[in-house]
């Protein structure tokens, strides 16, 4: 056996970081010759050398960092890199407008040093002397606080500023405490109410009425067999493919002034035509047909986990059919309803898509806020106060989410006690969740069937049911060009663009997200839990908030990004990570912590664990991810109204386009077409992977605000 | 093998977890080429010693040395240390043949060398043939050989097995541990292996480290922790014992046994007089004819297991277990039965 023996393994760990020095001599490389800022020209070195001194300390830190990194003194290394990103990033602030904003190679120089930093740490001691989790902990965290809590930190400080960006405590208080915003007129003195309280209003209703109306159709197909297991697949998939607004929009085709049902009601039984749907009852039905899904999801699943057996030795007891519902039942179930609730509440506030198309005079914060910024009024100021007013309601319903709830409220559909059978249900209650659902799956499809029409007839808006193939042609038309073929129609730019942005966002939301479930679920070090509540908390921030932190935070220099396609797809992997977060944590948690362990004592490093081992198993998940952030980048609205310009400009906003000018038809013609594409890649997806794992697993993963 | 044969030094480690001690300042040394067993009753911090052997656990306070090393502070994939799970943690995407080319991919050594090593320890281990099998589709012993081919390719100073056993079926328990014991004296291997089973441990150790509430109770060869248990506890541990508490009388090399009006010789040990307890093994205890008899009860309880009858005698020292090798025919309840045990036989414990 000598003959085959390995070598001698090295075994200690080395004096000096090699991957600190290459670190570190990436970073040298990159000031000396990329260019530094975003418009291209001359590298760190150049810059500095013409005069832009501040480039010089930074450029001291990269040489002091690749010095001490090749001489094995780490804590050198960590305050030389450390002192390089600061100093950067302190300097570009105070520079602002005046300095140049960062390009291709600050990013290279910045992330070089980070990685230097957080490898020095490791090899001080710090997380567990893993330098790989050291690395990601350090760059996810710094990336979250560049796009998540830069931008929200940033545009809450533009609250108290005035117009020329003084600091002005006593504007807080004017701008906060208006009748406008907190006014509850509505509650009888008969005038309208502040949009705050409109906010809060509509999402208390809609959060209540969608945990019920989930629950009923919950207890329908959980207790009902097989025969409804149809619905359970649609149900779970149509949020995921339906951009919110599509909802709205055949709530207008069938409710509006001119619209189907209005035009039956005023002929047949001479209801005049109204704007009654504009408001309150159009925004909450609409709202609730797009958000019950989610609702439904959480409570089959929490019924799911109920186990037959419970009720069965409740029957055993004696009790009757309603006894064990409402002793046994009912109970193990509130902390679900809560957090339907609590969803359907946050989902409401954060609606934008919705409100946009149908609110008409009650206004709503999500609304408000865009048009505070976007509007004729352009004051950050005011978007911002509107802003942290959502913000608070949200973070408010995610903190009594986790307090009260904690894990609870993720109860996952598992094998267990599935032996037994379910109790029936009382037959009051079955009748009641029948006709609800019956009702409910109804209008759904009613809805689905309007948008599927809509596009083909001339206009349906209008009660014009002429078949007529126009709207494609003015938005998907294909001609024979001079050079070859040629993508005329009005909504071929936007389509394209959003694919490739969730082609691009996909896959690096995946990665970012699972990097750190993995760091977070498998390793243990000082900051941990910190680290945790950092990904889960950009959960809660509405899309609304987030774009207008975006528009008020990456317009100027250092970080100047507005009006390019990196900020669409920035915007989107920061928004979806806390998805692959999820999907990764509920995904690791399947995966034996001693595999892990297995390959650590074979001499794997954790890098190579992590390739070996951890991301060959945790496929599934990462596919779940990919699905999903692709689709919720192409059905999303409410960050990126603030972000596409008419160069990159997406496809649901292109459309809430259309709808604001009144062009029905193109926008639901192209909304069929997003959700046909969007089905179709589900399916192929599905296809690809095997059996519906899919649309089960991702509704209840879900990000606030489409 | 032997070049990578070095011992390991375990030197006052403790472990915390919060408030809990798991570990509590355990010293021991294992010597190079000798299976050294980890016993206790779970819960006793066994498997938490082993991890902190492998890597897995950073110690709280103390000093681990493998070989010449001082490995206190190194992570597990830079200690030559390799560790056979309790639930084996076969890789399940992986074929047999990659779950064993694994360790030697990560040390860097090429494909072709990788392969050779791991079929040379596949073949070693009879499961030959199996390869390309993924982990779910073998048995759970071939699951087993494979989880230690997978550990000794990289021919580790020392080989950490945590319960090897628990997931195998009875029979095939005693067939894989002698299997284990063969292949660690064959190849000469540092083994520490744990397990909470007294009968494995007296089966495959050269040393057994007996621990109780994170602290070692007692380490010795079997033989020696069979026949001189330090304590009430381990008397009870460590096979079946009949524990007596009663007073000795020693004086001049000779020992005299009292409790219950009964009087009987025993090995002194050293101890003075004063309260003691006597610890007796139930197969040392001879039925014999009344006029032999040390002690002597009536049978209460009789079990027939075929290779032995099992008796509960009711006497002047308590019920007493008594195991009956030679006998053919079980005894009828209330029969008068007469009891003698030799002096060397009887363990005698402070109290
Ligand atoms: N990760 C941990 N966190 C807290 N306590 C632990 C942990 N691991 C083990 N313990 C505690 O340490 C003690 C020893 O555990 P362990 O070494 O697993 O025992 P054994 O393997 O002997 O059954 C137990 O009391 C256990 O509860
Ligand atoms: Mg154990």
């Amino acid at each position: 056996m000598n003959s085959t023996a390995l070598a001698p393994a090295v075994l200690a760990p080395p004096l000096r970081d090699r991957p600190n020095m290459v670190a570190a001599s990436i970073a040298l490389a990159a000031s000396l010759i990329v260019p530094w800022a975003a418009d291209g020209g001359a590298s760190a070195l150049a810059r500095a050398l013409a005069g832009h001194w501040t480039l010089w300390p930074l450029m001291g830190a990269v040489l002091a960092a690749l010095l001490s990194a090749s001489s094995g003194r780490d804590g050198a290394t960590a305050i030389a890199s450390a002192f390089g990103v600061a100093w950067t990033f302190g300097a570009g602030f105070v520079e602002g407008v005046t300095g140049p904003a960062f390009g291709i190679g600050a990013a290279i120089v910045l992330t070089a040093l980070t990685v230097c930093f957080a490898r020095a740490l490791a090899r001080q001691g710090y997380f567990g002397g893993d330098t790989t989790v050291a690395t990601l902990v350090v760059i996810i965290a710094a990336l979250l606080t560049i796009f998540i809590f830069f931008p929200v930190g940033r545009a809450l400080l533009s609250a108290v500023q005035d117009a020329q960006g003084r600091f002005a405590l006593s504007l807080v208080t004017a701008r906060l405490f208006t009748a406008d915003i907190w006014g509850v007129g509505c509650l009888g003195a008969g005038t309208r109410c502040g949009v705050a309280i409109n906010s809060a209003l509509l999402a208390i209703i809609v959060g209540m009425v969608s945990a019920l109306l989930g629950l009923a159709l919950a207890l329908l197909v959980q207790r009902g067999g097989r025969r409804y297991s149809g619905v359970l697949k649609l149900m779970s998939l149509l949020p995921i493919v339906t951009p919110t607004f599509v909802i709205a929009l055949a709530i207008v085709v069938l409710f509006g002034r001119t619209g189907l049902i209005t035009g039956w009601l005023d002929h047949w039984i001479g209801i005049p035509r109204s704007r009654w749907i504009y408001g309150l009852p159009g925004v909450a039905l609409a709202q609730l047909l797009s958000f019950s899904p989610i609702a439904f999801m959480i409570l089959y699943g929490a019924l799911t986990a109920v186990s037959p057996t419970l009720e069965e030795a409740a029957q055993t007891l004696r009790a009757s059919r309603a006894r064990v519902f409402r002793t046994v039942t009912w109970p193990l179930l509130r902390p679900a309803l809560a957090n339907a609730f609590l969803l359907g509440f946050v989902e409401s506030l954060a609606d934008f898509a919705n409100p946009i198309v149908l609110s008409g005079n009650f206004e709503v914060l999500s609304i408000k806020t865009f048009f505070a910024i976007a509007g004729a009024q352009h004051d950050p100021g005011r978007a911002a106060v509107l802003a942290s007013v959502l913000l608070a309601f949200t973070l408010a319903a995610f903190w009594l989410q986790q307090r009260w709830l904690g894990r609870l409220s993720y109860v996952t559909v598992s094998g267990k006690g599935d032996s037994g059978i379910p109790a029936r249900l009382p037959r009051g209650l079955w009748l009641t969740c029948f006709f609800t659902a019956l009702i409910w799956i109804s209008f759904t499809f009613i809805c689905y069937a309007v948008i599927l029409v809509g596009g083909f007839v001339k206009d349906i808006g209008r009660g014009d049911m002429t078949v007529s193939f126009s709207h494609f042609a003015a938005g998907f038309g294909v001609e024979w060009g001079s050079r070859g073929l040629f993508f005329g129609g009005s909504a071929w730019d936007s389509f394209f663009t959003t694919i490739l942005v969730a082609a691009i966002s996909a896959p690096l939301t995946a990665l970012i997200g699972l990097l750190a479930a993995y760091v977070i679920t498998r390793h243990r070090f000082a900051g941990r839990r910190t680290f945790e509540f950092l990904t889960m908390v950009s959960f809660a921030i509405p899309g609304t908030v987030i774009g207008v932190s975006y528009i008020v935070a990456f317009n100027v220099p250092p970080l100047e990004l507005t009006g390019g396609m990196a900020i669409l797809v920035l915007c989107f992997v920061f928004r979806n990570m806390p998805v692959g977060v999820r999907a990764g944590v509920a995904a690791l948690a399947q995966i034996d912590k001693t595999l892990d362990e297995a390959s650590a004592t074979l001499r794997a490093s954790t890098l190579r664990t992590l390739r070996q081992i951890i991301l060959p198993l945790l496929r599934p998940a990462i596919l779940v991810t990919l699905v999903f952030s692709f689709t919720h980048a192409m059905t999303a609205v409410s960050a990126v109204i603030f972000l596409a310009t008419a160069k990159y400009n997406l496809a649901t906003v292109y459309i809430v386009g259309r709808v604001e000018a009144g062009e029905y038809p193109l926008a639901i013609a192209y909304s069929s077409v997003l959700i046909l594409f969007m089905a179709v890649v589900l399916l192929l997806v599905q296809k690809a992977v095997g059996e519906a794992r899919l649309g089960r697993r991702t509704t209840n993963l879900l990000v606030t605000g489409h | 093998m032997a070049k990578n044969a070095g011992g390991v030094v375990f030197e006052r480690v403790t472990k915390r977890y919060g408030e809990v001690t798991a570990v509590d300042d355990v010293s021991f040394r294992v010597a190079p080429s000798e299976l050294v067993t980890l016993l206790g009753p779970s819960g006793c911090g066994k498997t938490t010693t082993l991890r902190m052997v492998a890597g897995l656990e950073p110690v709280s306070s103390g000093r681990i040395v493998l070989g010449d090393n001082d490995v206190t502070r190194r992570a597990a994939n830079e200690r030559d240390v390799s560790m056979v799970f309790q639930s084996y943690a076969l890789f399940p995407h992986m074929t047999v043949l990659e779950n064993v080319c694994y360790g030697p991919l990560s040390t860097r050594a090429d494909k072709p060398k990788a392969r050779e090593l791991a079929h040379a320890k596949l073949s070693m281990l009879g499961l030959t043939g199996l390869e390309h099998r993924l982990p779910s589709e073998l048995s759970g012993g071939q699951q087993q050989r494979v989880a230690v081919a997978r550990s000794l390719v990289l021919e580790p100073a020392v080989l950490l097995f945590d319960e090897p056993l628990s997931n195998l079926d009875a029979k095939l328990r005693r067939r894989v541990r002698q299997e284990i014991r063969e292949l660690q004296q064959s190849l000469s291997l540092t083994v520490i292996y744990v397990t909470h089973d007294q009968e494995e441990a007296l089966a495959v150790s050269d040393h057994i480290i007996v621990m109780e509430g994170g602290r070692i109770a007692q380490q010795g060869t079997p033989n020696e922790l069979y026949e001189s248990p330090a304590t009430r506890f381990l008397a009870d541990f460590i096979g079946d014992a009949n524990l007596i508490d009663g007073d000795l009388v020693a004086d001049s090399g000779r020992a005299i046994f009292c409790a219950g009006g009964v009087s009987a010789p025993v090995r002194a040990d050293g101890l003075g007089s004063g309260p003691a307890t006597l610890a007796l093994r139930p197969h040392r205890l001879r039925i014999v004819d009344a006029d032999e008899a040390t002690l002597s009860g009536v049978c209460k309880r009789a079990a027939y297991l075929g290779s032995r009858i099992e008796y509960v005698v009711t006497t002047a020292w308590g019920d007493l277990l008594v195991f009956d090798g030679e006998g053919r025919t079980m005894r009828p309840r209330d029969e008068p039965i007469s009891l003698k045990f030799d002096a060397q036989a009887a363990v005698v414990l402070r109290r």
